[in-house]
């Protein structure tokens, strides 16, 4: 049993730590904000830089080559960009839409991505939610039909984390089975600008980019599935749970940031003369936050040692274990940094607000806790019954 | 990093359980599955046995009788003895007086002390609280005044676990008045046969007599009985908060106690179905066990960070182990109640004890739930109460 991040691995943490602080401050992100894809080009050539867009992936493909894929490594980025809430698709290009092609695709599909992923020319976005799926990965309704050289596609998914601006979507259709049968589901490559997709693009509340895509009569060739059609149900749960642990630590990273920043002003703000750190009630509720923060990181350590797991049941109870105890102290920790800072919690001029409203978004982002609490309950629990 | 177990700890793991397989004396085992309360007897056995296979104060120095386990198998060892299920050893004597007298004792007291300490052939209790000393236990009023070769004590101590067990009392007493309260505190042991000594017991809210109080009417105390410097004992007292670091969430009672919940709502019927099949049921439990493992975690990454520090360093976020491992004792008692229903409140005491000659009203697990509930509202209070634990961190870990 060993806590301790390896020599690179603190490397690492410092190196993505700095940036953050040095580029990611709350005046920056306001100005990237408002570039045209609502993020930082020069940040993403930054990345690519760093190797963080090729981390998860093999050398021969771009990437960094570490032989677990590296979740720790995965885990300290995402922790820092969460302190930053950094605004870019690292998350829609290199967790799910790279994760899907580096565990889904075959060696062409990988050699032909992965590389443009990794070295920044190439951003993805993975196109399943739909409008009536709510959190059911499962609950497909747009339909892939054969035709002579390959698939066509037509449907709707609604929510597609920054599908407004990616070249390559991942989109999952029906091939065939009921609206939400675990058999029939295929994964295909589709270039965005295909005849025949369309996307309206729109901000999420915490001032990400996503947008509504439609697909009408979009034609994917047979070499563009991922897998083998109709089978792709347990590619995406693993994908997906490779997600909540990312966004997990993300969470992590934006909720310690807004801790730190909640204890600064309670330290300096005064009322009745003094520094309302000083009042017990105020000073309870600093505990209990931290108490909240810490139990979501032991989660997020938890989340990441067993993302792995060779057993799918296993791994994903874990994952939805975890992303209960984030979710639930992700709600708290939000609503009480606000409450904590009065008025100023309010106003949009101010940064504690924005940690807020990021890690509102982030709790139903791939289930909310009810979902994965009956999940949890439903897998029979961490602990077994035991007379 | 690497959050599971290595080859040699998983082997010192499977030594542990088999001894404590093995080792265990069937009645005690029975007792502690059921919830029963121990009586002084099964302690004192225990902990001999423990003794004799050299285990029973596996924090202290090897010097006196400890391991040089390291924090990661001593909380195994923790853990596992939990599981068994098996009593804790004595903490007043293990935990407390024994790195107390470690860390500030001389070396007669070491000598004389210590080995009868770890084999509970002397059993201690805490002479802390008093009446008007509670959370502000640095207002404490029991005196000692120096005569000859003797102290004087008079006052009067309340909530003394135990006291009618022990044999003897690690107590603070004031030896001087002026200045601050804390600088005029001294740590003195006193046996509790000494004239002038009275105790009184206290029956607390499950029914049962663990607390007393503990009445000094010129007690004399020896001046060899003082524990380091006079007037310094507050620090003494101090060295222990944050001290006890492995096993202070008591993950593994926790744990045991939602292994037989889950269990035993399989036995009980709602209607037609096992209320351990029930959804609300079901999410009531994960939610607790979501808790407990990130609490095990949050343990394991202090354990893990303790080799890092300088032993007896005190860590902080021990505090919030106490914290959140006593709500988490709290809501597991509470679960366990819960699924006894109504029989849980059909007061037994004689099953409680281990007693009875006739059958149980209801199923004979049931008959302890209550009072384990009732009891376990202590643990957020005593130690130090959940309240003063805030304060400690808002202070020494969040700098308010």
């Amino acid at each position: 049993m060993d806590f301790d991040f390896s020599d690179e691995q603190r490397m690492l943490k410092d190196s993505v730590g700095q940036l953050i602080t040095d580029r990611y401050d709350f005046e920056h992100r306001k100005k990237y904000m408002k570039e045209p894809a609502g993020y930082s080009r020069a940040q993403w050539e930054q990345y690519a830089e760093m190797g963080l867009l090729g981390l998860p992936f093999d050398e021969q493909y771009g990437g960094t080559g570490y032989a677990d894929g590296g979740p720790v490594e995965t885990m300290i980025v995402m922790e820092a960009f969460g302190r930053g809430l950094v605004l870019e698709p690292y998350f829609a290009t290199v967790i799910l839409g790279g994760g899907l092609v580096n565990l889904g695709g075959n060696n062409a599909q990988r050699a032909a991505i992965l590389p443009k992923i990794a070295d920044g020319s190439l951003l993805m976005a993975f196109a399943h939610s739909e409008v009536q799926s709510r959190y059911d990965l499962a609950d497909v309704a747009t339909t892939a039909k054969r035709d002579a050289d390959g698939w066509i596609l037509d449907g709707e998914k609604s929510f597609v984390v920054h599908g407004n601006c990616a070249d390559t979507l991942v989109v999952s259709a029906r091939i065939a089975g009921e609206r939400s049968s675990r058999d029939g589901i295929a994964l295909f490559l589709v270039d965005a600008k295909a005849p025949g997709v369309s996307r309206d693009s729109y901000e999420t509340q915490d001032g990400i980019r996503a947008a509504r895509i439609n697909l009408a009569g979009v034609k994917a060739r047979s070499n563009d599935s991922l897998g083998d059609p109709g089978k792709a149900l347990p590619l995406i749960e693993r994908v997906t749970d490779m997600a909540l642990t990312a966004v997990a630590a993300e969470a992590v990273g934006a909720m310690s940031a807004a801790h730190e920043i909640t204890l600064d002003y309670l330290r300096t703000r005064k009322q009745f003369g003094v520094a309302i750190g000083s009042f017990q009630v105020l000073q309870h509720r600093a505990v209990d936050i931290l108490v909240s923060l810490e139990q979501a990181r032991s989660m997020v350590y938890y989340a990441t040692m067993m993302v792995n797991d060779p057993e799918p049941a296993e791994r994903s109870k874990a994952v939805s274990a975890a992303t209960v105890q984030i979710r639930r102290s992700g709600k708290f920790i939000g609503q009480q940094v606000v409450q904590l800072h009065g008025g100023i919690g309010m106003t949009l001029e101010y940064k504690i607000g924005h940690y807020f409203k990021r890690l509102t978004a982030m709790e139903s982002l791939l289930g909310d806790t009810d979902h994965h609490l009956a999940a949890v309950a439903r897998a029979g629990g961490l602990i077994e019954a035991h007379l | 990093m690497d959050l599971r177990y290595t080859t040699d700890e998983i082997k010192f793991r499977d030594e542990i359980r088999e001894f404590f397989r093995t080792a265990l004396p069937a009645p005690i085992r029975r007792k502690m599955e059921l919830g029963q309360r121990l009586s002084k007897e099964d302690t004192v056995t225990w902990q001999r046995i423990l003794n004799a296979k050299g285990w029973a104060v596996p924090s202290w120095p090897v010097e006196w009788g400890g391991t040089d386990w390291g924090p990661v198998k001593t909380f195994i060892f923790k853990e596992e003895m939990q599981l068994a299920p098996a009593p804790d050893p004595l903490s007043f004597n293990v935990s407390m007086v024994g790195p107390v007298l470690i860390a500030f004792g001389t070396d007669e007291q070491k000598h004389h002390f210590l080995p009868r300490v770890a084999n509970l052939d002397y059993w201690f209790c805490q002479g802390f609280s008093e009446p008007g000393a509670g959370s502000d236990l640095a207002s404490l009023r029991t005196s000692a005044q120096r005569d000859g070769d003797h102290f004087v004590v008079n006052g009067q101590k309340i909530w003394t676990s135990r006291a009618h067990h022990a044999d003897w009392m690690f107590c603070l007493v004031r030896t001087r008045s002026e200045g601050k309260p804390q600088t005029g505190i001294s740590y003195l042991l006193i046996e509790v046969k000494t004239p002038g000594l009275t105790i009184r017991p206290i029956h607390t809210i499950d029914g049962e007599h663990h607390c007393n109080e503990v009445f000094f009417d010129n007690v004399r105390v020896p001046v060899e009985n003082i524990v380091g410097e006079e007037n310094k004992g507050w620090s003494y007292a101090k060295y222990l908060l944050g001290h006890e670091r492995v096993g202070i969430a008591r993950i593994g009672i926790a744990k045991y106690r939602i292994q037989r919940a889950k269990a035993l709502a399989a036995e009980v019927m709602v209607g037609d179905t096992p209320l351990s099949q029930t959804e609300r049921f079901r999410e009531k439990v994960a939610a607790i066990e979501i808790e407990l493992k990130a609490l095990e975690i949050t343990q394991m990454r202090v354990v893990a960070n303790a080799v890092h520090l300088p032993p007896g360093a005190p860590d902080p976020t021990s505090s919030i182990l106490k914290l959140k491992g006593t709500e988490l004792q709290q809501a597991t008692t509470e679960i366990l109640m819960e699924v006894a229903g109504a029989h849980a409140m059909i007061r037994q005491p004689e099953h409680l004890w281990g007693t009875a000659t006739e059958p149980s009203i209801g199923p004979e697990w049931a008959a302890t739930s209550a009072a384990d509930y009732f009891y376990t509202r202590a643990a957020s209070i005593y130690g130090g109460s959940n309240e003063i634990q805030k304060n400690v961190i808002a202070k020494r870990i969040l700098g308010l």
